[in-house]
């Protein structure tokens, strides 16, 4: 049990717990947070978890810790560690089962005095066209061999049958294309269960939102990122879907005897690795890579649909109704980057579970229109609450691997939740509140409850007053569509 | 109910004991089941056979209820009935066949994406085998 006196405090929101804590260590945990916001962390085992992840053979420097992390299976929820490039290992637990899940910004014109007579239809629309819930199919139906293309070419797959626009693809991370994805890496059982998923939200706390951007905090990266105050934007949460969860499910399964071929010792099973240049990891980040793609398509395929109810709902009523991408990010990752490591460029492979790419201003890789700004860092907010655009800095490359929080994060369990919160009643309370509601069950709906999360404002002023983003802008939810 | 839920954050966790590893095995999934308020369909009955092996009794657990997940995603069915053979001798690959019986699903609150090996250790306690097990969902 980690305790409040077991970490160095650095600075009011950052801790640090040192190497010396535990005898396998690679590396200390470094933890951004306000005392408040690591009192609710020691609540449960995220810690130890982050520890435990410290252990992986071939780590460099901090594992780092975000304000929103919660206690996740092997590898903590908002969690991002660093691996040497290419001895060290890579660990499909360290990513997760939902490979690049993540958040799609989309931005309007469209006023919102204009929208509300609208917005019952465009609830209605979304909840047709962007399917969810669980056991839902997706609005696309492929054979092997076109899903095999689909995960080599990401959102070039997309583009290319009509479900994307060019500036899609630049304004997505990595383009909407991880390269070296090798579709023959991927199972028959997990490719069985993506064909008919593709353009599906899912279910637990995926969902398609619809915004008001209330607050501009910096009106120039605001404009960058194409977001005006007073008008509609759209939020898109989901990831790979079966698809991912199998591929991770297949490599933790086939990494158990790993470990044991390269002597590698860990704390727990769920953190089996191989080294990345050995034949098992390199199995394993082209599956990776593959599932990756899935979930930018499958975004962009739920992205293209919400565009279809928002020309529905508003074509012929208002004259510019277009949905702009802002920017797609990925929160649960493995990336191959280069990154300062006392004072020398390094390789590394980066691990981000929970966490997302938050790269500030002038590194390679961003779209030339964020060269300046850094890239957009997506924050969604508990089902309910505001949602919050950051921008990546430059001390985010220094002190936290390019990275910030993914959301609010979990306090209380889902058991818990549904104990304390019915779901219809929550619903009659957002609805009270002019947030249009359309979920398909309603326990689902419970599990959800705003007060199962942190608040997330706290989590993003703790991010902001570290220094690792800055704020662009605040939304507030609307329409939520989920299953 | 030889199981029990216990708190996590973020995803489901399940305390399950039983006499000996089949039953254990088995109760696994009927708490599995319990976990995601899966409702069945009363007919008609379907039976399926699967077998598998790991190189421990927890890989294999981790198998036999993957295998499950697998079966409620893309079939919809899942299993009231389940027989089971084991064979897991310390330090030797453990084997599994099964026969289940079972029906469409008619409804669930809740589904399972993964099984994990999160801290998962299958032990011997008074009342019989035990195990942890972490569900994401």
């Amino acid at each position: 049990m980690i305790r409040i006196q077991d970490l160095k405090r650095i600075s009011d929101f950052e801790w640090e717990i040192p190497q010396s804590l535990r005898g396998d260590m690679r590396g200390p945990v470094r933890i951004f947070g306000t005392r408040k916001l690591l009192e609710q962390i020691l609540g449960d085992k995220s810690l130890e978890q982050a520890v435990n992840a410290s252990t992986l053979p071939g780590l460099v420097g901090a594992v780092v810790v975000m304000p929103d992390m919660h206690q996740g299976y092997g590898f903590p929820i908002g969690g991002v560690a660093a691996t040497r490039f290419p001895h060290g290992v890579v660990s499909p637990g360290a990513i997760g089962y939902d490979i690049n899940c993540g958040v799609r910004l989309l931005a309007s014109s469209i006023e919102m005095e204009a929208a509300l007579p609208h917005l019952d239809r465009l609830a209605t629309l979304l909840n047709q066209y962007c399917p969810s819930g669980v056991g839902v199919k997706g609005v696309v139906h492929v054979n092997v061999p076109e899903l095999d293309r689909l995960m080599r070419a990401g959102s070039r797959w997309a583009l290319k049958n009509g479900y994307a626009r060019e500036n899609d693809l630049t304004r997505t991370e990595e383009n909407g294309c991880m390269e070296g994805a090798d579709p023959a890496e991927v199972s028959a059982r997990a490719k069985t269960r993506g064909l008919d998923q593709i353009g599906s939200v899912g279910a637990g706390n995926h969902f398609v939102e619809v915004d008001l951007v209330e607050s501009i905090l910096d009106p120039e990266t605001a404009a960058v990122f194409g977001l005006q105050q007073g008008c509609l934007a759209v939020q898109i949460h989901c990831g790979s879907r079966g698809l991912g969860h199998q591929v991770c499910t297949d490599y933790v399964q086939d990494f158990q005897s790993a470990v044991k071929r390269y002597g590698i010792e860990l704390p727990d099973r769920e953190l089996v690795c191989a080294p990345m240049d050995s034949p098992e990891g390199q199995a394993y980040l082209g599956a990776m890579r593959a599932a990756a793609n899935y979930a930018f398509v499958n975004r962009q395929l739920i992205a293209f649909s919400a565009r279809r109810a928002f020309e529905e709902t508003f074509a012929g009523k208002l004259k510019n109704w277009q949905l702009i991408q802002v920017y797609d990010i990925c929160h649960n990752m493995g990336k191959i980057e280069t990154h300062a490591v006392d004072g020398k460029q390094v390789k590394v492979c980066i691990h981000r579970k929970g966490a997302t790419r938050a790269f500030g201003p002038g590194t390679p890789g961003l779209p030339p229109e964020f060269q300046q700004t850094g890239q957009p860092v997506l924050i969604p907010g508990s089902m309910g609450t505001a949602s919050w655009v950051l921008a990546g800095t430059e001390t985010s490359m220094l002190r936290s691997w390019g990275s910030s929080c993914h959301g609010a994060g979990r306090t209380m369990s889902r058991s818990q939740a549904k104990h304390d919160f019915r779901g219809d009643v929550l619903r009659r309370e957002l609805e009270g509140r002019g947030i249009k509601i359309r979920a398909g069950s309603m326990s689902g709906l419970a599990e959800e409850a705003p007060e199962a999360y942190k608040d997330v404002d706290s989590v993003v002023e703790t991010v902001v007053a570290a220094g690792i983003v800055r704020k662009v802008a605040r939304l507030r939810p609307l329409v939520v569509v989920k299953g | 109910m030889p199981f029990e839920e216990l708190s996590h954050t973020a995803d489901w966790s399940l305390r399950i004991w039983a006499a000996d590893l089949t039953q254990l095995f088995a109760e696994s999934a009927r708490g599995m089941n319990a976990l995601t308020g899966t409702k069945l369909a009363e007919s008609p009955r379907v039976q399926r056979t699967f077998s598998a092996s790991a190189e421990d009794a927890e890989s294999l657990l981790v198998s036999f209820l993957s295998e499950l997940v697998f079966f409620a995603e893309q079939e919809t069915l899942a299993f009231d009935r389940i027989e089971l053979k084991i064979d897991a001798r310390e330090g030797q690959s453990c084997t599994l066949s099964a026969t289940l019986s079972g029906a469409n699903i008619l409804s669930l609150n809740k589904s399972i994406k993964a099984v994990t090996f999160h801290n998962m250790q299958i032990h011997q306690t008074e009342r019989g085998y035990e195990v942890d097990i972490v569900f994401d969902v």
